[in-house]
């Protein structure tokens, strides 16, 4: 069962995307498709632009001055980018887990309770069940349902990992963006998220940015290959996860994989 | 740090001494003003009306009048300071030409003579609008006056919150105002309350602006259409125009000093609630 309720899984498809932060090419006609239930990796080294995919695919690229987008990007055969798109909507449907834990400087359970309140369940116990649901999802209720009223920074920050992952989940989404969400945290709590996501995987479309490829090889259903290429980033292989980590087309795909380079 | 060598500890000695004095400056005026002024402090003294020209009696009216100029200085100034600091902090980008322009105001603003702002004030309330000399003359006027104190200070307090709480939001596509209203102004709440309690320092201690614009009849004001004395303006009058009244402005910067501390730390207790219902 999901966490709450949302639509089946949608799948993403990238089509020729470019994303540049005014002259300069962060990465240039990307494309790849995942799945709908799909987990795929998306791996390579820092300032290939995986980061910036991820962004442009919920729009938070709407907010950075500068930033511009062309290509197709599609979710559950919608474009993000056509006109009418609602970005409530898309942000909901399309959830997203950072880098750095972020709650909100509310208690644990307000964390949840504020965004279902800002997309509209005004009722309290539906508000209420979606919370403990969601924080059942993640393996966290156990640990805070004792302290669902104290301040959601003064947990551990696995804890507060799990808790922004529940966050996401409340609002019941389609498609999970992750953003190398272990590689803050200690290797303890890091194998508690990997776990978790395991979890999700088939019940939600994933991507997940990462630099430690044994996590990749391990979650992953497919994998795409990010690179530089003079200044700027680019797709250079994706597919099946056991295809590029063994008998990967590219050079530079065998060689990341590998182990090689990067 | 490590200090190493004589000319270092020379160094240090110096601007420790510096620091010191800062500390001694505040508490020596303070020795001064309550050792002159505390021995005819007395319940009477802050009810009673002033007598023989503020040499006898003494400023219950004045406390009023501070009071009711400070309330219509921070009903005018607090939603419209803090609507400028959201919309600096939140709107404008950084470094951008609207937020250079902006900024440049505000500093040129905060740097006008108090007695510049009377005249303004006198000119714009008092007559062009037919408000005379009154506490709302006085109180707008110096809500003019603290403007861009807080909205500096208050703008400083929203973009000092972490970026990751407007990451947060954007990801989870809330509201701008629910955003701003449940997580960023709580958040900012101390930084409010001292840019609140700096206004409220900067309003209480002023007299050459309330001098064009709230008058300083010694009565009991009515209602904010009549004039009304503010305390600092008493012990300005005092002062210069009152010969033996050295004793009466000494005990009446006792009772501001002591006005002023209780504003700072009911502001202070103000921001640590919002910020601790924040998280409930």
């Amino acid at each position: 069962m999901k966490a709450c309720e949302g639509a089946a899984p949608a799948g993403i498809t990238l089509d020729e995307v470019t994303v540049r932060y005014g002259a300069h090419i962060a990465i240039e006609r990307a494309s790849f498709a995942v799945r709908p239930g799909e987990l795929m990796a998306l791996v390579g080294p820092s300032g290939c632009g995986k980061t910036s995919l991820l962004n442009a695919i919920n729009r938070l690229s709407d907010l950075i001055p500068g930033c511009t987008v062309t290509g197709n990007i599609a979710v559950g055969g919608r474009d993000v980018r056509a006109p009418d798109t609602r970005l409530t909507a898309l942000r909901r449907q399309v959830g997203m887990v950072f880098q750095l834990p972020n709650p909100f400087p509310l208690s644990v359970a307000e964390n949840l309770r504020f965004p279902l309140r800002e997309h509209g369940v005004s009722n309290r116990d539906e508000r209420d069940r979606r919370t403990e649901e969601a924080l059942r999802a993640v393996g966290l209720w156990e640990e805070v349902k004792g302290r669902l009223g104290q301040p959601a920074q003064a947990l551990s920050g696995g804890q507060q990992q799990r808790l922004c992952i529940a966050r996401t989940l409340a609002l019941g989404p389609e498609v999970l963006l992750f953003d190398e969400p272990c590689s803050a945290l200690d290797p303890l709590s890091a194998g508690v998220i990997e776990a978790l996501i395991t979890g999700l995987k088939g019940r939600y479309t994933i991507l997940l940015v990462t630099h430690n490829l044994p996590q990749a090889r391990r979650l992953a259903d497919t994998v795409a290959v990010c690179w530089v290429s003079e200044g700027c980033g680019c797709v250079v292989e994706s597919g099946p996860c056991g295809v590029l980590f063994e008998r990967a087309a590219h050079p530079i795909t065998r060689a990341y994989c590998g182990g090689e380079v990067g | 740090m490590r200090i190493d060598g004589a000319r270092d500890r020379w160094a240090a000695a110096l601007f420790a001494s510096a620091s010191l004095m800062i500390m001694a400056l505040p508490l020596l005026m303070l020795v001064e003003v309550v050792g002159a002024g505390l021995p005819r402090l007395s319940l009477e003294f802050l009810y009673a009306p002033p007598m023989d020209a503020g040499r006898a009696g003494g400023i219950g009216p004045m406390i009023v009048s501070t009071l009711a100029i400070l309330a219509v200085c921070l009903c005018a100034a607090l939603p419209v300071g803090l609507g400028c600091a959201l919309y600096l902090a939140e709107c404008v980008p950084a470094g951008s030409r609207a937020a250079r322009a902006l900024g440049y105001s505000l500093d040129v603003l905060g740097g006008v003579p108090s007695i510049v702002f009377g005249l303004f004030g006198y000119r714009l309330f008092a007559i062009e609008l037919g408000l005379g000399f009154s506490i709302l003359s006085g109180g707008l006027t110096l809500a003019c006056m603290v403007l861009p104190l807080l909205i500096r200070v208050s703008e400083e307090a929203l973009r000092a919150t972490p970026p990751s709480y407007r990451q947060a939001a954007a990801a989870l596509g809330l509201s701008q105002g629910g955003f701003l209203r449940r997580v960023l102004v709580p958040a900012a709440a101390p930084g409010i309350a001292a840019a609140l309690i700096l206004s409220v320092g900067r309003a209480l201690a002023e007299s050459a602006a309330l001098l064009f614009t709230a008058g300083y009849v010694t009565r009991l004001p009515d209602s904010v259409f009549d004039s009304g004395r503010a305390l600092a303006v008493h012990i300005y009058d005092l002062s210069m125009n009152v010969a033996g009244g050295e004793g009466g402005a000494a005990t009446t910067a006792v009772v501001l000093v002591g006005l002023l501390t209780l504003i700072n730390l009911c502001a202070r207790r103000l921001g640590q609630a919002l910020h601790r219902m924040q998280r409930a």
